[in-house]
C-alpha cells in the first residue's frame, strides 16, 4: 500500500519529460542553416571591401595566364582547401569551419591578387583567423599544399611565388603562437 | 518486486536530487592539463547534435589526446615534455646548407638562417660532410649542428686541409694537413627568412671560436695566434617576388685563410669582412646561386678573396646536395685554387 504511495508522489516530484522536446530550444543551441543556394553556413556581419584581402593586386596580364585565368585560380583554391582539409598536420584546425565558404573566399582572394578581376568578399585575414592558434608549422604546411595544388596545375614555379610574395606578409596577422 | 526495485531507484534519484540542490552551487571549474591527459576510461560516444559543424567540433572535443608519456612519438619526430625533438616542420631549403665553417649558409658564406629543420617550439640536428678539391690542396670537413627554437643554432666542425705535394716545396712534409676546429653560435634576434614584411629580413648574430690544432706551425709562419673568434652579423631574405634569395653577412676577424693559418699577426689583427650570397629559386627542391666573401691577408702571403657559383638541392626532406665551383684564388702563395665543392646535409 505504502510503496505503490510513495511511486506516485515521487513520480510526480520527477516529472518524466514530454515526449519530442526540442532540447536544442531549451539549452539555446543554435543550429545553422546552410543556405539552400549557394550551401554556406550564415556568418556574423562585417563591412566587405578589397581591403581585407591583404594586399594590393599585381596587374600582368601574363601572371592571370599562368594561373589558368579564373577558373584556373578557382580549381587550385578549392584543391588548396582539399588538400589542407586532409593533411594530418592542419586537417583538425579545418574540421569544424564552413569549407564551402572557404573555397569561395580563397578563390575570391587569390583571384583578386593575382589580379585576374574578382572582387573580394571575405573578412580580413586577423578576422578571419582570430583565436584558431595558427602556427607557423601550420602555415607552412598550408603553404606546401598551396605548392602542390600550383603544381599539379602546371603554374610555373617563379609565378608560384609570385602568390606567395602576396600571402606570405600576411602571416603576421594569421600566424597567432 | 518489479515495482520494489523500481521505487528504490526512484527514491535513491530523489534522495541524490535533493541532496545535489542542498549543496551550494560552485562555480564552474575549467580543469585542462591534469584531466586531459588522462586516458578517458571508454570510448567517446558520438554526440547526436544534429549541426554537422557542431557534430565535428564535439568528436573532436571527445577525441583522446593520443600518447602522452613524458617521451612519446610525435609525427615523425620524439617529443620530451613540450619539445618536439626532429619533428621537422621547415620548407624545404630555408634551413641552409652548410657552410666551410659548419654554419648554416650557402658554403662559403654564413647567412642569417638557422640550421636543422625544426619550428618554434622545436629541436632540430643536422650533419653534413664537405668536400673541395683545388690544383694544389684538398679540403675535407665534416661537423653537426643543433637548431633550437629556430632562433639559436650550435655547431661543431672539423675541417682537414691536405697540401698534397705542396706540402714537400712549403718544407712541411708531403701531405701535410692543416686542421682547424669551429665552435659556432649563431641567435636570431628579427625577421624570417620567407614570412613578414619583404623589407625585414631574418638578422642573427653570430661567433665562430676556431682553434689551429697546428698550434708550432701557424706561429712559425707568423700567426699571432693560434685560436681566435670571428663575429658575425647576418641578414638574409627570400624575396619571394624574385625568387631570389639575398644575403649579406659582415664579419670580424683575424684569421688567416678561415684559421687554417693561424689568427692575426705580429703587426696586424681584426678586420671586418663581408659575405654576399645572391640564389635563385628554380624549384622547392633546388637553388643556384652565386657567392662572394672577401679575406683579410693579415699574414701577407697573398690571401685572396674567395667566390663559388653553386647549385643546392634537396633529395629529400632530409637530404641536401650541394655542388659547387669555388675559386679560392690564391693559398699559402700558391695561385689560382679554382676547383669543386660537394657537400652533403641531412637534417632533421
Ligand atoms: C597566407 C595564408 C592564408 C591565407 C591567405 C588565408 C586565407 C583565408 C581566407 C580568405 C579565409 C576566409 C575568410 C572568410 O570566411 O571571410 C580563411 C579562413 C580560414 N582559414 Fe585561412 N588563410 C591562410 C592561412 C591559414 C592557415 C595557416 C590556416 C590553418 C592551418 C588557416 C585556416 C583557416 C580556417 C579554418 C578558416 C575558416 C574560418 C571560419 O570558418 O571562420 N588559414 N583563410
Amino acid at each position: 500500500m505504502l510503496i505503490p504511495a510513495a511511486t506516485a508522489v515521487l513520480m510526480v516530484i520527477q516529472q518524466a519529460p514530454a515526449e519530442g522536446t526540442d532540447w536544442d530550444a531549451e539549452f539555446g543551441v543554435e543550429t545553422k542553416q546552410r543556405d539552400p543556394v549557394t550551401g554556406e553556413l550564415p556568418v556574423d556581419p562585417y563591412e566587405q571591401s578589397n581591403a581585407n584581402a591583404g594586399a594590393a593586386p599585381y596587374d600582368s596580364a601574363g601572371l592571370v595566364r599562368d594561373f589558368g585565368g579564373r577558373d584556373g585560380i578557382a580549381r587550385i583554391a578549392g584543391r588548396t582547401v582539399d588538400l589542407a582539409e586532409s593533411d594530418p598536420r592542419i586537417a583538425v584546425i579545418f574540421e569544424s569551419h564552413d569549407m564551402v565558404r572557404l573555397k569561395r573566399t580563397l578563390s575570391e582572394q587569390f583571384c583578386y591578387l593575382l589580379g585576374a578581376g574578382c572582387d573580394y568578399t571575405g573578412r580580413d585575414m586577423r578576422a578571419a583567423h582570430d583565436g584558431m592558434g595558427v602556427t607557423k608549422a601550420d602555415m607552412n604546411a598550408l603553404v606546401e599544399n598551396l605548392q602542390s595544388a600550383m603544381r599539379e596545375a602546371g603554374v610555373p614555379f617563379a609565378a608560384q611565388n609570385r602568390l606567395l610574395a602576396k600571402l606570405a606578409p600576411m602571416s603576421r596577422k594569421i600566424v597567432e603562437r | 518486486m518489479t515495482i520494489i526495485s523500481s521505487c528504490l531507484l526512484a527514491l535513491c534519484h530523489a534522495a541524490a536530487m535533493s541532496a545535489g540542490s542542498a549543496i551550494p552551487v560552485t562555480a564552474p571549474h575549467i580543469a585542462y592539463a591534469p584531466v586531459l591527459d588522462e586516458e578517458p576510461e571508454q570510448a567517446p560516444l558520438s554526440p547526436t547534435i544534429p549541426d554537422d559543424q557542431a557534430v565535428a567540433s564535439a568528436i573532436r572535443a571527445l577525441q583522446p589526446l593520443g600518447p602522452t608519456s613524458a617521451l612519446s612519438d610525435g609525427e615523425g619526430g620524439v617529443r620530451i615534455g613540450k619539445i618536439e625533438l626532429f619533428e621537422g616542420g621547415k620548407l624545404l631549403l630555408t634551413n641552409g646548407v652548410a657552410t666551410v665553417e659548419g654554419s648554416s649558409g650557402g658554403g662559403i658564406a654564413r647567412w642569417g638562417t638557422i640550421g636543422g629543420r625544426q619550428m618554434p617550439g622545436g629541436i632540430g640536428l643536422s650533419a653534413h660532410a664537405t668536400a673541395i678539391e683545388l690544383p694544389d690542396f684538398s679540403w675535407r670537413s665534416y661537423g653537426v649542428l643543433l637548431g633550437v627554437d629556430d632562433r639559436l643554432e650550435l655547431s661543431v666542425s672539423r675541417a682537414d686541409f691536405d697540401t698534397r705535394d705542396v706540402g714537400t716545396a712549403l718544407g712541411i712534409g708531403q701531405g701535410y694537413t692543416f686542421n682547424l676546429d669551429t665552435f659556432g653560435a649563431k641567435l636570431r634576434l628579427a625577421g624570417d627568412l620567407v614570412y613578414g614584411e619583404s623589407w625585414l629580413p631574418q638578422i642573427a648574430v653570430g661567433i665562430e671560436h676556431k682553434r689551429s690544432r697546428d698550434a708550432d706551425l701557424v706561429r712559425a709562419i707568423g700567426a699571432a695566434d693560434d685560436e681566435g673568434t670571428d663575429y658575425t652579423l647576418s641578414a638574409t631574405k627570400l624575396l619571394l617576388a624574385r625568387s631570389v634569395l639575398v644575403n649579406a653577412t659582415l664579419r670580424y676577424t683575424e684569421a688567416n685563410q678561415l684559421g687554417l693559418l693561424g689568427f692575426g699577426s705580429a703587426g696586424e689583427g681584426y678586420n671586418l669582412q663581408f659575405e654576399g650570397s645572391l640564389g635563385y629559386q628554380l624549384s622547392r627542391r633546388a637553388v643556384i646561386g652565386a657567392e662572394y666573401r672577401t679575406k683579410p691577408d693579415i699574414l701577407g702571403l697573398g690571401e685572396d678573396d674567395w667566390l663559388d657559383l653553386f647549385a643546392a638541392y634537396a633529395l629529400t626532406d632530409h637530404l641536401t646536395l650541394t655542388a659547387a665551383y669555388v675559386d679560392l684564388g690564391s693559398i699559402a702563395t700558391f695561385p689560382d685554387q679554382r676547383g669543386g665543392f660537394l657537400s652533403a646535409q641531412v637534417a632533421f
